[in-house]
């Protein structure tokens, strides 16, 4: 329904209230400090809890992962792929170490599963690509992250 | 008074084109379209008689607001189909419509062969009314002293119009509001 | 032949092409002016990236809009559809041939004017010239068969006839106070001292100037009002009207030609601003005083006064410019309903009642 306040000629003519209205965005432009970031120079600060971009943190330059397959399993969006094979010294690793980031929802389940602390989520957010790329190996392998 | 026939006859062509493309069209807004540069045409040729002041009102008033006004009506009543249509036209109609036509271009012809050979100018040539302060100041100085009763009575028949269109709109709305017609 | 080719005329075609090229910068430079000051009114930055402050973010939108596909929808009126957007341009170009942005100065013993024509019905023809921009709007919205664009249309002329009304009734009272309908007369007007508000006179040593908008305060609100109506502007843009009608009347427009409706708006906002700073702010009046503090002599100095007359005019219609964008991102949309009450019930009787004010004015001797 539609209501209809009241209003003296005065206030029908609306001048008043159109020149407090100016004077509010005046004083806004000139005075109120900016908001924008300018984005590559400037960046917002994120929290140490960010979940960015994946790797797989290594020790001594070999990676945490013992292909337990803890973290496929527990993934809501099934999208690590996780080949296990064997090293030399009866270590199990994994042979390959896949995460279809277009898939990944970034819930940082895997993280919270891997029982040796090995994948990781950064705080890195810059990940656009121009191609419908899947994390391999030797991408995650890279350390990324402060975690 | 120099009015280079090139600019007259492209006016006066344009005029009437534009004007019989105004009756031919069968969308009424394409017709008021036309109509528009029909006034345009026409304001063309006052301007070239040297009547600038008759050429600005003929745009502002008829181009500006008048069309202005139609089109709103035309586009708010979507009147998209055909009033009249032509399929269904008696034959006879047709050839009664020509020879009125006819006649009426001979009856122009006419008149135009026997009138007096160029009308006397009279008392406001273009001279004259540059001296007297241009277009605008002699016009309306005639306008409210020679002439002023017939400029206030056009002005009191307007009120009178626009008086009984607010009458036969209100009437309306009653009878709608009280539930049925008495 | 070559005799002909004189100063004279060489100036006469260096100021077609100098007006020409202002009209045609006003839209690039006004898109600059509006992103910007948007954004710092709202707290944000806007584009500061390409050349200096972003100054050319608008050439490369230029560009862009050039280059852009520019298809025809399969429903529409191709003729009128292409059309629209050069009846909306032709007009505004059109309505600055008379606004003078200079008093005259004599070179080789002719005199040169400041303007493009000098009309001697000047008022009337900017208003009719004025009153033809709403055809390419109308043509737009109804050729492009689309239902929001015809309400656009729709909405379009129907707030232009209701403030059409109250434009030319606000005009008047500065007319009767001027005596003149020429531009140039009402400009020289403006060069006269105010004398006194009504029947009380002012103090001799209070030596105002007698611009438009101390004669007429009420006809210049009126008038500043209804120019934002006409030239579609916020927050009288009903026939965009985003949220309502998505973009209404250039709905199914792209590329150039809906670029075109655009720089129509911004030329439209340009004559719309000149017309103001001519009829209530003394057109090219205010610098003068400047050419007392410099040692000028003769020709140089006459120059120096158009200079100054020019740098005058152009900053006032850069303020009102500025004032439209202004306006813009201070104050919402009206409603329909809301537009058209203020159009019939307060500005009609209000512009109505300044003639007679102004009437009585002119009849004691006030003005």
């Amino acid at each position: 329904m539609l209501v209809k306040a009241k209003k003296s000629f005065l206030q029908r003519f609306y001048l008043v209230e159109v020149i407090k209205g100016l004077g509010i965005t005046m004083r806004n432009m000139l005075f109120a400090p900016k908001v924008t970031i300018q984005y590559p120079e400037e960046r917002r600060k994120y929290s140490e809890r960010f979940r960015g971009m994946h790797y797989v943190k290594a020790t001594n330059g070999v990676e945490n992962c013992t292909a337990c397959m803890l973290c496929p399993t527990v993934c809501p969006a099934e999208c690590i792929h996780i080949v296990a094979g064997e090293r030399p010294d009866k270590e199990k690793y994994p042979v390959q170490f896949e995460i279809d980031v277009l898939r990944c929802c970034f819930c940082g389940m895997c993280e919270e599963a891997c029982p040796k602390d090995a994948i990781k989520l950064s705080t890195i957010y810059e990940m656009s690509q121009v191609t419908r790329q899947v994390y391999d190996k030797d991408y995650l392998a890279e350390q990324r992250g402060n975690k | 008074m120099d009015i280079s026939p090139v600019f007259f006859y492209l006016f006066a062509g344009l005029a009437l084109g534009c004007s019989l493309l105004v009756v031919l069209k069968k969308n009424p807004v394409a017709s008021a379209f036309n109509l528009v540069m029909v006034f345009f045409a026409f304001a063309g040729i006052y301007a070239m008689l040297d009547a600038h002041l008759i050429a600005a009102l003929q745009v502002l008033v008829y181009a500006g607001a008048i069309m202005v006004l139609f089109l709103f009506v035309i586009m708010l009543l979507n009147a998209d189909v055909p009033s009249f249509d032509l399929q269904r036209s008696h034959p006879g109609a047709r050839v009664v419509a020509g020879l009125l036509c006819a006649v009426l271009l001979l009856a122009f012809v006419w008149a135009f062969k026997n009138s007096p050979s160029p009308v006397e100018p009279g008392q406001f040539s273009a001279s004259r009314i540059e001296a007297a302060g241009g277009n605008t100041r002699v016009v309306s100085e005639l306008l409210f002293s020679e002439y002023i009763l017939p400029f206030e009575l056009t002005s009191v028949l307007l009120l009178g119009a626009i008086v009984g269109a607010v009458a036969i709109a209100k009437r309306k709305q009653k009878v709608g509001a009280g539930g049925g017609v008495k | 032949m070559l005799e002909s080719m004189s100063l004279f005329h060489l100036l006469t075609f260096l100021k077609f092409a100098v007006i020409l090229v202002i009209i045609l910068s006003v839209a690039p430079v006004m898109a600059w002016v509006e992103r910007r000051g948007s954004a710092l009114m709202q707290n944000r930055l806007g584009p500061n990236r390409i050349g200096p402050l972003g100054l050319f973010q608008s050439i490369c939108d230029a560009i862009k809009f050039l280059f852009k596909e520019d298809p025809i929808p399969g429903h529409v009126s191709k003729f009128y559809y292409a059309l629209a957007p050069v009846v909306s341009l032709v007009p505004a170009f059109m309505t600055f041939a008379v606004v003078p942005f200079a008093s005259t100065i004599e070179v080789d013993g002719r005199v040169l004017g400041f303007q493009l024509a000098d009309l001697n019905v000047g008022l009337l023809y900017v208003f009719s010239v004025a009153s033809l921009g709403v055809y390419g709007i109308i043509m737009g919205g109804w050729s492009s068969n689309n239902k929001f664009a015809l309400l656009g249309g729709l909405r379009s002329s129907s707030q232009m006839i209701s403030y059409e009304l109250s434009l030319g009734l606000s005009v008047i009272g500065i007319i009767m106070a001027f005596s003149s309908v020429h531009l140039g007369e009402i400009v020289q007007g403006q060069a006269e001292v105010f004398r006194q508000i009504g029947p009380f006179v002012l103090p001799e040593w209070l030596q105002v100037p007698k611009w438009g908008i101390l004669v007429q305060p009420l006809g210049f609100i009126i008038f500043i009002t209804a120019a934002f109506a006409e030239t579609n502007r916020l927050p009288f843009d009903l026939p965009e009207g985003e949220s309502e009608i998505v973009a209404g009347y250039h709905l199914e427009y792209g590329a150039m030609k809906f670029s075109m409706f655009m720089m129509a708006e911004y030329i439209n906002m340009f004559v719309a601003s000149s017309l103001i700073a001519t009829l209530y702010f003394g057109g090219y009046h205010g610098l003068h005083w400047v050419l007392n503090l410099v040692p000028l002599e003769g020709m140089s100095r006459e120059w120096m006064r158009i200079a100054l007359e020019l740098g005058a005019f152009f900053l006032k219609v850069a303020f009102f410019m500025w004032f439209f964008v202004w306006v813009r991102w201070t104050l919402p949309r009206f409603r329909y309903d809301q537009v058209m009450e203020l159009g019939w019930k307060v500005m009609l009787p209000i512009s109505l009642a300044n003639i007679f004010l102004t009437a009585f004015a002119v009849y004691y001797g006030w003005i």
